[in-house]
């Protein structure tokens, strides 16, 4: 690939910081059209940029490495800002602005409503601003070609997803509830990126480098230990970024954010940014089956985790998020296993469908608000995410509706959606390494399609259960078309690695190491399919037959486990017990005889003792010369005396 | 006769007009001890001149003698100065700098 | 010979070190005016004997002369001669006898200590210190030191009239 072609993945990382100087300086003036449509030309632009890297990428399979400056020498240790271009990050390349793109178009049209919704439309423009910081800070993650610079945008988009949970700060439980959603989010974040910062320092102190070719083609003759303390301490990231156990408790609180910022950054892209990492390391991976074992048990663990707390839920948003830890849990579990490519292949459909399901909930919420406000009971306290105050949206949101389905049923993985051919390549590495990780995954698919069923008769189906239901209306164009475009991907996505064909496979393989060639089990495709079917007649036998009360109809069959289910396995209470209370307390006893005691009065003694001798001192400054003359002479006859001492 | 005579006899000069600084509040008196001083390290000049037969010893002299007129001459002015603000030379009333 | 040097020195000594004496005590800044003048002529023969006649002569003209003069006048214009008592630091006074008394001690220590390395005073050629010898010195080799010094002289006169000039009334 020549140079000006390499240029371009630079242009597409700055363009959205291009949008935002744009919106910035005179976003003001332009009013909300014209700050989405700056927004979305820039996230766009990034989109086609990175198409024509793909385009070019076809004629040069083997890409390219773009060295745009030095960053700093650190003794032997240099650092460029350098840009990898090659299959595997213009694929995330083009993910992360293509979904993004259409959530910009969508954000017009959502932001719009929402933030009258929320009575404050000056922060239309701060939205988009944030949102084009998160594109370009994605970007850059993905198209990094060292570690360093890959932490950079680890740690941009960690930023903008602090910022966007906060968005309406001031909202929320207590009027602190989306401000601690994000604190927390930021938080646990940073325990993650603490492991990854480990891992990068072991790598300097092991490689000394950061490049990921340097670093790679070191890997097979490093120390076994080292790797996997590296790889382990690069798991911690990822478990804090892509929302795994232990550390996944922030993502359902993020659901703060607005609606656009959950299907973008929470289930599309940022999240997803812990597999690409795996799955651009693998070099790493393979030689230490340890560290592949442990990433694989705990994406296993998380998805099947995360899928019994989805069944318990009743905000429609939270039951998504859920269920993308549970998605994302497949995806660490492919990449763990080795099968990188399964792994970004359902990073890939399922940021088609997670972003198609969390913005048609947005539309739900939307027509529910609507609803809410055209049935006259403006100012009454209402949840419009509650699927309890939903049903029979089927035939008020037709096309909404007819998205959700397609998202779902992707999602549940039933043939011949996008989520069937990805998840079943997942499941058919596992069965061939992992099969105690294959029967968790499996379970977790089950419980999938259980909960979409679920939640697809709670909010579509049956009779309406409040007024603001029986008031909901259709979104506006703006907000359906891109959903449209979405699910057409979601439908077609499987499209992209066809058994037999493996397009993508042989696309990625330029850039993976390890990669295998993928194979079709019929036992398996079946197995899955067989199951996603159960799961969703279930869901159907379970809820949709009679109407749905105000305790859920599993609660009586399943007891206390269900129970369980509802508050999320006393995950954040255990966390608060083991680990806040102890800190708070320490922090107790730091501050108050610690730091208030000890080290103040500390201070305080410094600042009296120096009063102390200044009062003292002062006297020598009598004013009278004579006295001063004195001293001095003193000191010339001391000085003499100890001229005599030493000769 | 050895040098060390008037090596002495310069030492207790020295240490009279040391003495007279030390002492004495009246600003015109101090300066004249200070005087007395300067005349104390001249005579040691003039007393190596004579023991080493170099004549630039004696030379310092003559420049101690010129700055010493331009000391005296700045300082007396400033004696003026003060003198017509304080409407007195006691150095014990200059203490305006007091801490 | 030698004897008649050394009592000649020691009553020239003797004047010296009294008028010092008499200039610390008196109460009058008159008399002490007066008693360094004293002093200053008394050093100056000490010079002549020390083989420096031209420096005698400054010592005269400039020291006991011009800048004494100075003093009287200043103490003339001012009436300054006597300054009423405040004894605000009767402590000093002692203080400072005391510290001159362990300077003189010290200086007397390093002079018992090493004063065995001082020889005799030579004998002096004729024409040392002549007006001659200290012009060629000070011309020759001194030249830019004298040219500073009257610079120094300049700004010091510079400096007295600008100290002293009476501030026009700007009414």
């Amino acid at each position: 690939m020549s140079d000006t072609q390499l240029a371009w993945v630079v242009w597409a990382v700055l363009l959205p910081l291009g949008g935002i100087v744009v919106n910035l300086v005179v976003g003001r003036r332009l009013g909300e059209k014209g700050i989405g449509a700056v927004a979305s030309l820039a996230a766009g632009g990034s989109f086609v940029l990175s198409g024509l890297l793909a385009l070019a990428l076809l004629q040069h399979p083997e890409g390219g490495i773009y060295r745009l400056a030095t960053w700093f020498n650190l003794g032997s240790l240099t650092v460029d800002w350098s840009f990898r271009v090659d299959t595997l990050s213009v694929t995330m390349m083009l993910v992360v602005s293509g979904v993004g793109t259409l959530i910009h178009i969508y954000s017009i049209g959502y932001m719009h409503a929402d933030v009258r919704h929320n009575g404050d439309p000056q922060r239309f423009r701060r939205f988009f601003i944030y949102l084009n910081l998160f594109v370009a800070a994605m970007l850059l993650l993905v198209s990094a070609n060292n570690f360093l610079v890959l932490f950079v945008g680890w740690e941009g988009v960690g930023l903008c997803s602090y910022l966007l949970i906060g968005f309406w700060f001031e909202k929320g439980e207590g009027g602190l509830g989306n401000a601690r959603a994000a604190k927390k989010a930021f938080i646990v974040n940073r325990v993650g990126d603490f492991g990854l910062l480990i891992a990068i320092f072991l790598m300097i102190g092991a490689f000394g480098t950061l490049d990921f070719d340097g670093v790679f083609a070191q890997a097979a003759q490093a120390a076994p230990a080292l790797l996997v303390a590296i790889t382990l301490f690069m798991l911690l990231g990822v478990t804090g970024k892509s929302a795994q156990l232990p550390l996944f408790v922030w993502l359902p609180d993020a659901m703060a954010g607005p609606t656009p910022v959950s299907a973008l950054i929470h289930a599309a892209t940022m999240v997803t940014a812990g597999v690409y990492l795996v799955a651009r390391s693998q070099a790493l991976f393979l030689p230490v089956p340890q560290a592949q074992a442990a990433v694989t048990w705990v994406g296993g663990l998380t998805a099947l985790f995360a899928a019994t707390i989805a069944l318990g839920q009743y905000d429609i948003k939270k039951v998504l998020a859920y269920s993308t830890i549970s998605q994302l849990g497949f995806m660490v579990a492919a990449v763990g296993m080795g099968a990188a490519v399964a792994g970004i292949f359902h990073l890939v459909t399922h940021a088609f469908f997670k972003a198609l399901l969390f913005l048609a909930a947005g539309s739900v919420i939307l027509g529910l608000e609507h609803g809410h406000e055209h049935a006259g009971e403006g100012h009454d306290p209402f949840d419009p995410q509650d699927m309890r105050q939903m049903g029979g949206l089927r035939k008020r949101m037709p096309l909404t509706f007819a998205v959700y389905l397609v998202g779902a049923l992707a999602l549940a993985g039933v043939a011949p959606l996008a989520g069937f051919f990805s998840k079943d390549e997942i499941l058919v590495a596992a069965s061939e390494r992992f099969p105690v990780v294959f029967g968790l995954l499996l379970a977790a698919a089950f419980l999938t399609a259980f909960y979409m069923g679920r939640q697809l008769i709670l909010v579509f189906f049956g009779e309406p259960r409040s007024k603001a239901a029986h008031h909901a209306g259709e979104s506006r164009p703006l907000v359906t078309m891109p959903l449209v475009v979405l699910a057409v991907f979601s439908a077609l996505g499987g499209a992209l690695n066809l058994p037999g064909l493996h397009s993508l496979e042989h696309w990625l393989e330029h850039s993976l190491v390890g990669v295998k060639e993928g194979h079709f089990v019929w036992a398996v495709a079946l197995g899955s399919l067989a199951v996603a079917l159960l799961g969703l007649g279930l869901a159907w036998l379970v809820y949709g037959r009679r109407a749905p009360t105000e305790q859920d109809a599993l609660a009586r069959p399943l007891g206390p486990l269900y129970r369980a289910f509802e508050r999320k396995w006393w995950v954040d209470e255990f966390y608060r017990l083991v680990l806040l209370r102890p800190l708070g307390w320490l922090a107790q006893v730091l501050a108050g005889p610690v730091d208030l005691g000890l080290i103040n009065s500390l201070g305080d003694g410094l600042g009296q003792g120096s009063q102390l001798s200044a009062n003292w001192l002062r006297k020598l400054q009598n004013g009278l010369v004579r006295s001063y003359a004195l001293v001095v002479m003193v000191g010339v006859v001391a000085m003499f005396a100890y001229l005599l001492w030493v000769r | 006769m050895t040098i060390t005579y008037y090596l002495a006899l310069s030492v207790i000069l020295f240490a009279l007009g040391a003495v007279g600084v030390l002492v004495r509040r009246n600003a015109i008196v101090i300066f004249m001890s200070l005087e007395l001083m300067f005349n104390a390290a001249n005579l040691v000049f003039v007393a190596y001149a004579a023991y080493y037969q170099l004549i630039n010893s004696q030379l310092f002299v003559f420049f101690v003698m010129t700055v010493a007129a331009a000391e005296v001459a700045v300082g007396l002015a400033l004696m003026v100065a003060i003198f017509r603000t304080k409407h007195s030379i006691d150095v014990d009333q200059m203490s305006a700098l007091k801490g | 010979m030698a004897l008649g040097s050394v009592i000649l020195f020691a009553v020239l000594a003797l004047v010296v070190v009294g008028s010092a004496l008499g200039m610390l005590f008196s109460r009058n800044a008159v008399y002490a005016a007066l008693f360094l003048v004293l002093n200053f002529a008394t050093v100056a023969l000490l010079y002549l004997i020390l083989g420096a006649p031209f420096i005698a002569l400054t010592q005269i003209t400039v020291y006991a002369g011009a800048i004494m003069i100075l003093f009287l006048f200043v103490i003339m214009l001012l009436g300054a001669e006597k300054l009423p008592d405040t004894a605000r630091s009767g402590r000093q006074r002692w203080v400072a006898a005391l510290v001159a008394l362990v300077f003189l001690a010290e200086v007397g220590l390093y002079v018992a200590y090493r004063g065995s390395n001082l020889a005799g005073m030579p004998a002096l050629t004729a024409d040392f210190g002549s007006p001659v010898a200290v012009g060629l010195a000070l011309f020759e080799q001194y030249q830019l030191p004298f040219e500073i010094t009257s610079v120094i002289l300049l700004s010091a006169l510079v400096g007295a009239i600008l100290l002293t000039r009476q501030e026009k009334q700007r009414s």
